[in-house]
């Protein structure tokens, strides 16, 4: 049993924290609300260069062949600053999928250009009514007779999807589920912005009659399903491992600022209450780290008994105590921790954004109390 | 980063395992589960089994009796001894005084106290708190003055848990009223047999004999009893503290607990149809289990910086704020998951055995968020040391 990072994963968590302390302060992002992008394709390029964007790929698409704990190092060290380029959306959600689903003309057209830095990608996979189902599908793909399909349907709360250059689509074929890649710009695809609560933007994207080649579809038909679960792990560890990062920010945040705010003539973090209060939140914070490392090092595992149960408990840590630190640090910055001018409301909108994607509580209690070990084995 | 243990230590876990189902009599194994638990003799007996084998104190250094295990085959070794449910052995001797003497005894006191405490012919209780100190230790007035090669103790101790079986008394005495709180303070051992003493038992909310008053009147102890040398007991008292700490993350205990909730959930119903398939319940159970998982994780990245022959890190300070609160919340939830026959008391027969162990088990670990320092001082001092917050 080893917690410790190697030498190249420290190396690589040190490099993504300096960069988000130095060129990415929270100041960049908050400017970057306001733009019609929301991030910066030249920061994009340049996260390509170091090699940041490959990190869980093989080798044989450009990647760097790790695993996912260094994806996960990158997560928490851009969280710190709340860097805003599309990482989660691109990497996470698009490139996993596109990795796993994809042969290799698929991955040398889409995949390697991301991890490049060259292009973004986005996952259309939530519609209105799937919640967190991604089996539950109305999005259709019908076969157009020579090979092809044409798309109909809407996705909702695509990250990244106003932007990205590529979509990677998940739509009821004659034989199931089944992904495809959508170039965003195709005829037929229109694209709506929606700001999200956390200062970032994603889309609802219609699709009507889009026609895409049989080059385009990802694996055979009804093959998306089963992927899709797959990705859906690895991004709830994914939100997990981000989740630390901000919790550690807050907690960090909250405890300067009772060492330092004065009330009755003393520092506020002398009081007892606020004292216990901050300990609760410490707390909560090592219990969400310890077992994020957890998640993290199961994400990579194909047998989902074996993965489920760690990533399910993380993101329901998450869920309980991830949120619950973002509330009392709030809390505990008083008035000024309700305004915009304050940073500790921006991380703590980005919790709520992170506990909303995935999964959230009910859907993890429920998933882990039905894996078939559950009835049998005590932890 | 690597959390499974290795084939080796995977394999050591077996035979801990099918050791301790071979090693336990029938008959304590059948009380294991029974309403009245395991009665002292019962402690005693497996303390004995365990010191023919030689495994009675793993984490004692190989030169005085321990095992010669590394941290990762102790900790399994402990989840498998609580897993099983066998008797927990008294922690006083082995786990607080006698790593003490370990450290900081004379050569005398080592040769004279820790054979006796391994091979059970002496038991150990702790005489720390008195009726007036509780969190605040340091105000302790049970009194030892100085008769020459002796000292003569006046006072009286509370919460000297077992004292009414125990040959001996570890002791926080004053030895310097007029020295400022805790620099006044010493660490004696004190023989029970010796005139004056008189023990008072107390019943437990679970209705177990656990708790004692020791009433000292006139006591004489050879100063040869002190350890770490007069007005340093403070320092002791400390000292021992560590030892405590991951003692009480209560994963073993919450791990058996948590066992014993999905055994009765899988055999009691509810509209019609086992508990356990109820999505409800299923829920409820499910969210403990997450928080234990989680729990886990800190433990285990306090036994791997051990392995690694590190300090625990400032995360495993949490270990005992969460860990007591988890038991707490998971013998509530086996409470509710008996519905009405949670009323049971102490009765033979009325319930099934397991369901009659729990009440007075849920009710004796309403102590656990209290004993070794309350959850409420080990927020104060996890405020102070590791957050550093300003001190009022």
């Amino acid at each position: 049993m080893d917690f410790e990072l190697d030498q190249d994963q420290e190396m690589l968590a040190k490099t993504v924290a300096d960069f988000a302390k130095n060129e990415s302060p929270v100041e960049r992002f908050r400017k970057l609300r306001d733009d019609d992008i929301g991030w910066d394709p030249g920061v994009w390029r340049k996260m390509g260069e170091l090699g940041w964007l490959g990190v869980p790929f093989a080798e044989s698409v450009g990647g760097f062949g790790g695993s996912f704990v260094e994806c996960a190092l990158v997560l928490e060290n851009l969280a710190t600053t709340l860097v805003p380029e599309p990482y989660l959306a691109s990497v996470v959600l698009g490139g996993s999928t596109l990795a796993r689903a994809g042969n290799a003309a698929q991955h040398d057209a889409y995949l390697t250009p991301m991890i490049e830095g060259e292009t973004t990608l986005a996952l259309a996979y939530s519609e209105a009514q799937s919640r967190y189902d991604v089996s539950s599908v109305e999005t259709k793909a019908t076969p157009d007779g020579s090979g092809g399909y044409k798309l109909s349907g809407e996705k909702v709360w695509v990250l990244n999807g106003h932007h990205a250059d590529h979509l990677v689509v998940s739509a009821s074929a004659p034989g199931g589920v089944t992904l495809f890649v959508v170039p965003r710009k195709a005829d037929g695809v229109a694209v709506t912005v929606a700001k999200t609560i956390d200062g970032q933007k994603a889309a609802f994207i219609k699709l009507d009659g889009v026609r895409v080649s049989n080059e385009a579809r990802l694996g055979d038909e009804g093959s998306g399903a089963a992927v899709l679960d797959r990705t859906m792990d690895y991004a709830a560890a994914a939100a997990v491992a981000e989740g630390v990062g901000i919790a550690t920010v807050m907690l960090h945040m909250t405890v300067e600022y009772l060492g330092t705010r004065e009330q009755f003539g003393v520092k506020i973090g002398s009081f007892q209450a606020l004292q216990h209060r901050a300990v609760d939140m410490y707390a909560e914070t090592e219990l969400l780290r310890s077992i994020s490392m957890a998640s993290t090092v199961r994400a990579d595992e194909d047998d989902p008994s074996v993965r489920g149960g760690d990533i399910s408990a993380a993101k329901y840590q998450l869920a309980t105590g991830g949120i619950w630190v973002a509330q009392q640090s709030l809390q505990l910055h008083g008035g000024i921790g309700v305004t915009d001018e304050h940073d500790i409301g921006l991380y703590f909108k980005r919790m709520y954004a992170l506990n909303a994607l995935f999964g959230d509580q009910e859907h993890h209690v429920a998933r882990f109390a039905s894996d078939s070990s559950f009835a049998e084995a005590p932890a | 980063m690597d959390l499974t243990f290795t084939e080796e230590e995977e394999a050591f876990r077996r035979e801990v395992r099918a050791w301790i189902q071979d090693a336990m009599p029938e008959d304590m194994r059948a009380r294991a589960e029974g309403a009245g638990g395991f009665t002292p003799e019962d402690t005693a007996n497996w303390h004995r089994i365990l010191y023919k084998k030689g495994w009675v104190a793993p984490h004692w250094p190989k030169e005085v009796g321990g095992t010669g295990w590394d941290a990762a085959r102790r900790f399994i070794f402990n989840e498998e001894m609580e897993l099983s449910g066998a008797p927990q052995l008294s922690v006083f001797g082995l786990s607080m005084v006698g790593p003490l003497i370990i450290s900081f005894g004379t050569d005398a006191q080592k040769k004279r106290f820790l054979p006796k405490i391994l091979s059970a012919e002496e038991f150990w209780c702790q005489g720390y708190s008195e009726p007036g100190s509780g969190s605040d230790l340091a105000s302790l007035r049970t009194t030892a003055e100085d008769a020459g090669d002796h000292l003569i103790v006046n006072g009286q101790k509370t919460w000297t848990s077992y004292a009414q079986y125990s040959d001996w008394i570890f002791c926080l005495v004053r030895t310097d009223p007029s020295a400022k709180k805790q620099a006044g303070i010493t660490f004696l051992l004190i023989d029970l047999k010796s005139p004056g003493i008189e023990v008072k038992p107390m019943l437990t909310l679970g209705h177990t004999p656990a708790f004692c008053d020791t009433f000292f009147d006139n006591v004489k102890v050879p100063k040869e009893n002190v350890v770490g040398g007069i007005n340093q007991g403070w320092t002791m008292a400390k000292a021992l503290l560590g030892h405590e700490r991951t003692m009480l993350a209560m994963i073993g205990p919450s791990r058996n607990v948590l066992q014993k909730v999905k055994r009765m959930a899988a055999t009691k119903t509810v509209n019609g149809r086992p508990m356990l398939e109820d999505p409800v319940w299923r829920a409820k159970i499910a969210r403990l289990e997450m928080r234990f998982r989680a729990h886990l994780m800190v433990s285990y990245r306090a036994l791997a910086d051990q392995q690694k022959g590190k300090l625990p890190g400032p995360e495993s300070s949490i270990l005992k704020l969460v860990g007591t609160k988890l038991i707490q919340e998971l013998t509530e939830l086996a409470m509710e998951v008996m519905g009405e026959s949670s009323l049971t008391w102490h009765n033979e027969g009325v319930c099934p055995p397991i369901e009659e162990s729990i009440g007075p088990y849920f009710c004796y670990e309403r102590a656990a968020t209290i004993y070794g320092g309350s959850n409420e001082i080990q927020r104060n001092v996890i405020a102070k040391m590791i957050l550093q917050l300003p001190s009022s």
